[in-house]
């Protein structure tokens, strides 16, 4: 598969998930279990991002404890109701600042 | 002028206008940053700039695109890539679940609303407390965040290779993001053990499965935890019901 081909198939691809999921049934969304289901999966594929971001690289094990501190002071700032721009500045921020000084 | 006057009525039906707007933006500068991230990453990968702008404008999802990218660079075949582009792509499908009572798209405006159907403004849209506060929320983020997501990316496109990300801190940038979108929905006992569950099953696969895979699989457990009759479940305000029928007016 060429690297064009391959772009293409997935941008369609993507799309077309996308918009399966606009489409679908009134029953199905009538349904409470499914109400339930869709309420949790944001909850469940974030925290697995989260973790895979900070802790997998491909299919290995990783861990850089100035990522890990740039993102807890960030989780801080969340705790104490900071908006969502100060935790991505801080976080940032925090990361750099431990990098550039070990 | 007949714009602001058609806008103020909207701004007296909507109070949180003006904070939802700001979080849509403090979440688009984000995207641009990681945007730029992603020009720089996939440009050293070796695309072409038209096939890296290409993704940003018509994929739209971040993960999906770093996945594909991150395999490629890897050295992984094609189809390796595709795979894991649309794995990951695959949760946004659920995504139409809790937005569709919420946006309600009809007919052509289906197919320019799924574009924009990602954790950002999924995440945006459902916490809101009311469905035109959700399709403010939802458009808002939308909009900026595939301008500055795009704009990002040509930036790092053009820039390439030469800069350290990692050094910048950058890729602290998107579990940051994430754990703020997130970040609401853990006030739910039933969220915090969904949360856990997806944790513990993604740690579980990363060295077993292919790079993607543990990611879906943790879908699995906002699946069973949404089938299980818990005892709690009379607790959980059935939101997107009450939208669907306001939305009809």
């Amino acid at each position: 598969m060429s690297l064009w081909a391959t772009i293409l198939a997935a941008s369609l691809g993507c799309y077309g998930l996308k918009l399966a999921g606009l489409s679908l049934p009134e029953s199905v969304l009538a349904n409470p279990r499914v109400q339930r289901i869709a309420g949790l999966l944001p909850v469940a594929m974030l925290s697995a991002l989260i973790v895979s971001d900070l802790f997998a690289s491909g299919r290995h094990y990783t861990a850089d404890w100035r990522l890990l501190a740039g993102v807890a002071v960030g989780a801080v700032a969340l705790w104490r109701g900071r908006s969502l721009l100060a935790v991505f500045v801080i976080a940032i921020a925090v990361t750099a600042l431990l990098r550039a000084a070990t | 002028m007949s714009m602001i006057a058609a806008a103020r009525p909207h701004d007296d039906a909507l109070p949180e206008r003006g904070e939802i707007a700001r979080a849509a933006a403090g979440i688009a500068l984000y995207a641009g940053a990681f945007g730029f991230t992603f020009g720089a990453v996939a440009t050293a990968a070796r695309l072409g700039i038209l096939q890296v702008m290409a993704l940003s404008a018509v994929l739209f999802s971040g993960a999906s695109q770093f996945a594909l990218v991150g395999v490629l660079a890897a050295g992984g075949p094609a189809v390796a890539a595709l795979a894991a582009a649309l794995l990951l792509g695959s949760r946004n499908a659920f995504y139409g679940l809790p937005l569709t009572p919420l946006l309600r798209p009809g007919g052509l405006r289906r197919l320019w609303t799924a574009q924009f159907v990602i954790d950002e403004t999924t995440a945006m849209a459902v916490a809101q407390r009311s469905p035109r506060a959700a399709r403010f929320a939802f458009w808002a983020t939308g909009l900026a965040l595939l301008a500055l997501w795009n704009l990002g990316t040509l930036a790092g496109a053009l820039v390439g290779s030469g800069i350290n990300t990692s050094a910048f801190g950058l890729d602290a940038a998107a579990p940051a993001i994430f754990l703020a979108l997130l970040w609401p929905q853990l006030s739910r006992e039933r969220g915090r053990a969904v949360a856990l569950g997806a944790i513990v099953v993604t740690l579980a696969l990363v060295t077993i499965t292919p790079t993607g895979v543990p990611i879906i699989a943790a879908a699995l457990v906002a699946v069973a935890a949404g089938v299980m009759p818990a005892r709690r479940a009379a607790h959980l305000p059935a939101r997107p019901a009450a939208h669907r029928d306001r939305g009809r007016r």
